[in-house]
């Protein structure tokens, strides 16, 4: 017989701040199913296969070990350069996808959203959680890389802010989110949105300390270094240099105000996505 | 017997036209009204949805105060002409899109197929994909394993199991998607003409399935079909859909009655449907020596297309689909591929007398131009009927059959037999 459970109703509006958890916790294993099927479709008929998740860092870490490092001689707080660049990029690369692939996720699965109902918080979530299984294979690389580094005598040392690592990556993960659902919900009607994401992420991370460290920036630009400050990916960037490398500026104040912006932008982007989901396939 | 479904005045409205430049200010306009408390000035309410008259406002009513009740264990068929709702109700029970207004309470799970194999990924595998799309369509991972075995007996693809699906064939994709819904547990099971897909045999195979899920298990079924026979066959009660509104509800065999009678014969229309210039004008249906609108069975029946072009076409045929008024396709007729010049073309179909029943027939028509690519498609162009004025036999019930030819020639001989 039926349950109490069992009843359901369809209305106009969704409630603000209803976020349907115990539906999204019934359809977990779609969550996995849908990680497995992005981290399976990636390297299907190539050669290399999962060899493609180390390419891409490491070929930036060169690059810009040779530009920004060689080149134009950009400090890296005395750490050796390539593992400097290396945390920076794939701390950012883990955001940037989480935001960027979040941000096309009404788009992109317009022709799946118009044909079956399934709490659509799944699709963020599920992309993620995808990143986050490419951020684990890409910090894999950059842990190879301190060992070796560590065995040829470089200096750097691991610092207890290394604790705070779960903390950093879910705090980039709900930033990645929240930023990404806020501007997926907007660019189901405006699509001008989408054209921002595409370089406007590419420029965020030249005002993010991905190539040069916070030191450097209030240094030589004590104007304009409050940009950069008050950008929430420094603050978790530099923590998570500071925790594995024991350089980078560290402290409770920035950490605070990351988590500020980071929850901010998860209700705001969770209250718009919730407004959008439920009619967007007619405006999509 | 318990509500399974029960909508309450329910209405969805749907935007015409552009949505871009200007949404802004409209949103704003729209914010503006709210506030002060005033009707959002973008939705007139008090307008039908008629495609072929031109409103006053831009937004449109696709369904309008709707409301009815579905019993728990019935099967019911949703019928109405294109653009007559029973997309957006599906899509509002699905829960893909919100109402307007109103809403609809009812309990038990519902699954619903729009659409077969959605979220197929072609990479991976046909067991990946079963796992993949039954996840998406609700069920957990326990229950998809549960019913592997069967599913995979059902699409019969067991060969293929562990290939890509993009190296399928069109029919076994489409025979692995329908097994994975089929094999769906809920309560209540939505379904739009998903059947006109796959082979003979396999449709035969899908309107089994879909008897014994509505007969046997007693689940709660809504079917959207233009198959009136299939509708027939498994639905116990119908729901007649006319411009967003409940026009009829009961049971079915009354519903495909009133449905079949609402398709006035019109025996001229004005299309003017073009494309790439070339336009199809009218239509007309008439029998040239019979005044009183009738047409009779036993007189030759002309069609009359009227088209023109705005420049010249190489090769250009027109292909007659007749159709009878539960979608079943009778025949095809040709025209035979005609140079054309920049004016007026006439074209004149007769069927003789005595080929058609005494039925409602449907019209559809495609045009297609020398690179076989269909320059304009319209279906339901015109429908018309036919009666039967006289009889000269015996019988004097319906006559059986979709046409009725009585040209075919019978040879009868007799011989006596000696013993």
């Amino acid at each position: 017989m039926h349950k109490n459970e069992d009843k359901w109703e369809i209305a106009p509006k969704n409630n603000l701040f209803e976020l349907k958890l115990n539906e999204v916790w019934a359809y977990r294993d779609l969550l996995v199913l849908l990680v497995r099927r992005d981290f399976v479709s990636f390297y299907k008929q190539t050669i290399l296969g999962p060899l493609w998740f180390f390419i891409q860092p490491l070929f930036t870490t060169i690059i810009f070990t040779f530009i920004f490092g060689n080149l134009a001689g950009i400090s890296t707080d005395g750490l050796p350069k390539p593992l400097f660049y290396m945390a920076g990029i794939t701390a950012w690369n883990y955001f940037a996808d989480c935001l960027t692939k979040t941000s096309t996720v009404f788009k992109d699965n317009a022709n799946i959203f118009g044909k079956v109902y399934f709490p659509r918080l799944i699709m963020p979530l599920s992309i993620v959680v995808s990143n986050l299984v490419r951020f684990g294979v890409q910090m894999l690389l950059f842990l190879t890389m301190m060992i070796y580094y560590y065995l040829n005598g470089a200096t750097f040392n691991i610092t207890w802010a290394i604790s705070l690592f779960p903390l950093i990556v879910l705090l980039m993960a709900l930033l990645g989110l929240g930023t990404g659902m806020l501007i997926s919900a907007m660019t189901t009607k405006y699509r001008d949105l989408s054209f921002l994401v595409g370089f406007g992420v590419q420029l965020l991370m030249y005002a993010t300390t991905v190539i040069y460290p916070l030191s450097t920036a209030i240094e030589k630009y004590p104007k304009y270094s409050w940009l950069i400050e008050y950008n929430p990916m420094t603050p978790l960037i530099e923590t998570f240099r500071y925790g594995f490398l024991g350089e980078g500026s560290f402290s409770w104040e920035s950490l605070g105000y990351a988590t500020g912006i980071t929850a901010f932008f998860l209700v705001i982007g969770i209250v718009i996505f919730n407004k959008v989901e439920k009619t967007f396939v007619d405006t999509v | 017997m318990s509500t399974a479904i029960k909508v309450e005045n329910l209405s969805k409205a749907y935007q015409l036209g552009d949505i871009g430049t200007g949404t802004i200010s409209r949103d704003l306009e729209r914010w503006y009204a709210r506030i002060r408390g005033r009707e959002d000035p973008f939705l007139r309410i008090g307008e039908t949805n008629d495609r072929s008259i031109k409103g006053y406002s831009d937004v449109v009513w696709s369904l309008k105060d709707i409301n009815f009740e579905i019993e728990q264990g019935d099967a019911v068929g949703i019928i109405g002409r294109n653009g007559a709702g029973k997309s957006t109700l599906l899509k509002i029970l699905s829960k893909v899109t919100a109402p307007t207004s109103g809403k609809i309470t009812g309990k038990g799970r519902i699954a619903s197929l729009l659409e077969v194999g959605t979220g197929f990924h072609p990479e991976l595998s046909g067991r990946e994909n079963i796992f993949l799309n039954g996840a998406i369509l609700g069920m957990r991972k326990h229950e998809i394993k549960r019913k592997l075995d069967e599913i995979v007996d059902f699409a019969g693809i067991e060969r293929y199991l562990d290939t890509p699906v993009k190296r399928y064939s069109s029919g076994m994709y489409v025979r692995l998607a329908f097994a994975v819904a089929a094999h769906l547990e809920s309560e209540i099971l939505i379904v739009d003409e998903v059947l006109a897909v796959g082979d003979a045999e396999f449709q035969k195979k899908c309107l089994g399935k879909m008897g014994e899920v509505s007969k046997g298990e007693g689940r709660t079924v809504l079917f959207v079909s233009h198959n009136m026979a299939a509708i027939n066959a498994f639905c116990k009660k119908g729901i007649l859909l006319k411009n967003g509104l409940v026009e009829f509800s009961g049971s079915s065999n009354d519903v495909i009655t009133k449905y079949i009678s609402e398709a006035e014969s019109n025996t001229f229309r004005v299309l003017d449907v073009h494309n790439n210039n070339f336009s199809i004008e009218t239509v007309q249906i008439f029998q040239s020596n019979n005044d009183d609108g009738d047409l009779d069975i036993s007189q030759d029946t002309t069609i009359l297309l009227n088209t023109s072009s705005a420049s010249s076409f190489e090769k250009v045929h027109i292909n007659l689909y007749f159709k009878s008024i539960e979608g079943i396709l009778i025949f095809v007729t040709s025209s035979l591929p005609q140079f054309y010049k920049a004016g007026h073309t006439s074209y004149k179909c007769v069927i003789p007398a005595n080929t058609l029943n005494d039925n409602m027939y449907t019209l559809d028509l495609m045009v297609v131009d020398h690179n076989a690519n269909a320059l304009i498609e319209i279906s339901e162009m015109i429908s018309f009927e036919l009666i039967e004025r006289k009889r000269d036999a015996l019988w004097m019930g319906k006559e059986q059959g979709l046409i009725r030819p009585t040209y075919f020639p019978w040879e009868i001989e007799f011989s006596e037999k000696n013993i």
